[in-house]
């Protein structure tokens, strides 16, 4: 069967990585390229480069680093931030990237997402979703239970379902469409893929918004990536319950609190279909290299 | 040696090429049909929808070229879409014909397959909706011997991203792979290699299979 994704992110602002990753002995702790070829060698499933370089005018530096990590690794390679035009995208793909993710610009002009998917096909298109939960009104009033444990129910019935607004430029925003419904249309319009970050639980490290994730896998038919909140290997677990078909960490692995190899061992024992690295593929019936 | 890989608009082709010099040979990615007919050894990637891939083809005058590589007997490997349109037809928008060199047609998934995830702590269990398109590793069944898979394992996780998959109706298929159905991930019929997943996505045993077509002399 299909094995879960484990997807390290990595945020880049002006060619570098942002914070940098200690996981490992690197010449370099802020290089795109040399973290990418140790997370491959990690056997990480894929990359995410989320880049959030301020300005637009310095988009050459992306390409250029887009383009230096393709030629280094051989997994597929996400990029998003600040893609707004079908050129940004060509540009992308054109230096190496396999996908790219787009946010702001779908919200703002969802026929981008349409129009993307034609010229590029759907597998490429990632429609990146900032969701924030929505405040539940509540009556004080009303308790459900009895002594000893109150429950006060919300004044509306409906109320009970949670949901999440979809937030822009990079979080700052509140777009007012519902998360939900968002995640239905980007899919009628040809994403391929959902990025699904909670705004809450990003960077708490206390673990995925579980409901978020449960809803919008059900509600779409194309995979969802779950983001904001690892903290633990625990919480990958609670993802992949959620129906994620992937998960995207980033402080987790870069700062070497696990390795990937942990987090799939550790996933594995717990019956979640993960793939494990075949050993010794490059060496079995060498016979030496021609050209 | 000359490893041609078939660049005419159809994805990240690129990656192939990476893929051979990561292995140590040099490919060149071209459209020129008379580069296709010079080289030794025909890589044809693809991604995206089959009928832009048979146009675009067309477009670049690349059909006449293949179709001689093709039977000419030196190496061919079919990526993806270059799998794909190795067959009749494809059910996608309607019905678009492919290079017919092998018999077969390409379907879709169904929409209606299922997995259950089992909560191991609580002991509920869930059942979710596969998703499509097929993205990620999945494992590959080894169903026959070939030089294109020596050194990789029965069981390798490849990497695939597809919504279509092929049904030869000759007995090509060298391995299977399961999403909700066990469908053909992989062909091979004389001097033809084909599969449905992406070696050069793919890692240590991709680059292994790129390294195997590459010394391969069928």
């Amino acid at each position: 069967m299909l094995a879960k994704r484990i997807i390290p992110c990595l945020d880049v602002k002006d060619g570098r990585v942002v914070k940098g990753v200690r996981f490992v002995e690197l010449k370099d702790a802020g290089d795109p390229v040399e973290i990418a070829r140790a997370y491959e060698d990690q056997g990480a499933d894929e990359l995410v480069f989320l880049d959030i370089t301020a300005s637009h005018e310095e988009r050459k530096i992306i390409l250029d680093v887009v383009e230096r990590t393709a030629s280094q690794i051989s997994m597929p390679l996400t990029v998003g931030g600040g893609i707004r035009t079908i050129e940004d995208i060509r540009d992308l793909l054109r230096a190496g990237a396999d996908k790219v993710s787009i946010n702001t610009a779908a919200v703002e002009n969802p026929d981008f997402v349409k129009e993307a998917a034609e010229t590029f096909g759907s597998q490429c298109i990632v429609v990146a979703i900032d969701a924030k939960r929505r405040e539940t009104t509540w009556d004080l009033h009303t308790e459900v239970y009895g002594e000893g444990f109150k429950f006060y129910a919300p004044v509306n019935p409906a109320a009970l379902a949670p949901s999440w607004d979809v937030y822009t430029r990079g979080g700052r925003e509140n777009s007012g469409r519902d998360a939900l419904e968002w995640a239905e249309e980007v899919e009628k319009l040809g994403a391929g893929e959902i990025l699904l970050t909670s705004i809450d639980k990003d960077g708490t490290k206390e673990g995925y918004d579980v409901d978020l994730i449960y809803r919008v896998s059900r509600a779409v038919g194309i995979p969802v990536i779950a983001s904001g909140g690892a903290g633990n290997l625990e919480h990958l677990y609670e993802a992949f319950l959620a129906g994620a078909s992937a998960v995207l960490a980033a402080s987790i692995f870069h700062f070497g609190e696990y390795t990937i190899p942990q987090a799939k061992a550790y996933l594995k024992e717990m019956g979640i279909n993960v793939r494990l690295e075949q050993e010794d593929v490059g060496q079995k019936g060498e016979e030496g290299s021609e050209s | 040696m000359r490893i041609a890989i078939l660049d005419y608009g159809m994805g990240n082709v690129r990656s192939v090429e990476t893929g051979f010099r990561r292995v140590g040979f040099d490919a060149l990615l071209t459209r020129d049909p008379e580069e296709i007919r010079k080289a030794t050894h025909i890589v044809l990637p693809g991604v995206g929808a089959f009928r832009d891939c048979m146009e675009n083809l067309k477009t670049y005058g690349l059909i006449e070229p293949l179709k001689e590589a093709l039977q000419s007997g030196r190496p061919f490997l079919g990526i993806c879409l270059g799998l794909q349109i190795l067959f009749e037809g494809s059910e996608e928008f309607g019905e678009s014909k492919g290079l017919a060199i092998m018999r077969g047609k390409v379907v879709r998934f169904r929409g209606d397959m299922s997995e259950e995830i089992e909560n191991r702590k609580t002991g509920v269990k869930r059942r979710y909706p596969l998703k499509i398109p097929h993205m990620g590793w999945n494992a590959v069944r080894i169903l026959k011997d070939h030089p294109i898979l020596e050194g990789i394992e029965d069981g390798s996780y490849f990497y695939f991203v597809h919504s279509y998959y092929v049904v030869p109706e000759d007995d090509v298929a060298v391995t299977t792979t399961s999403y909700g159905i066990d469908f053909v991930s992989a062909i091979a019929r004389d001097n033809i290699f084909a599969c449905q997943f992406h070696p050069e996505k793919s890692q240590k045993v991709g680059l292994r299979l790129l390294k195997n077509f590459a010394r391969w002399r069928p």
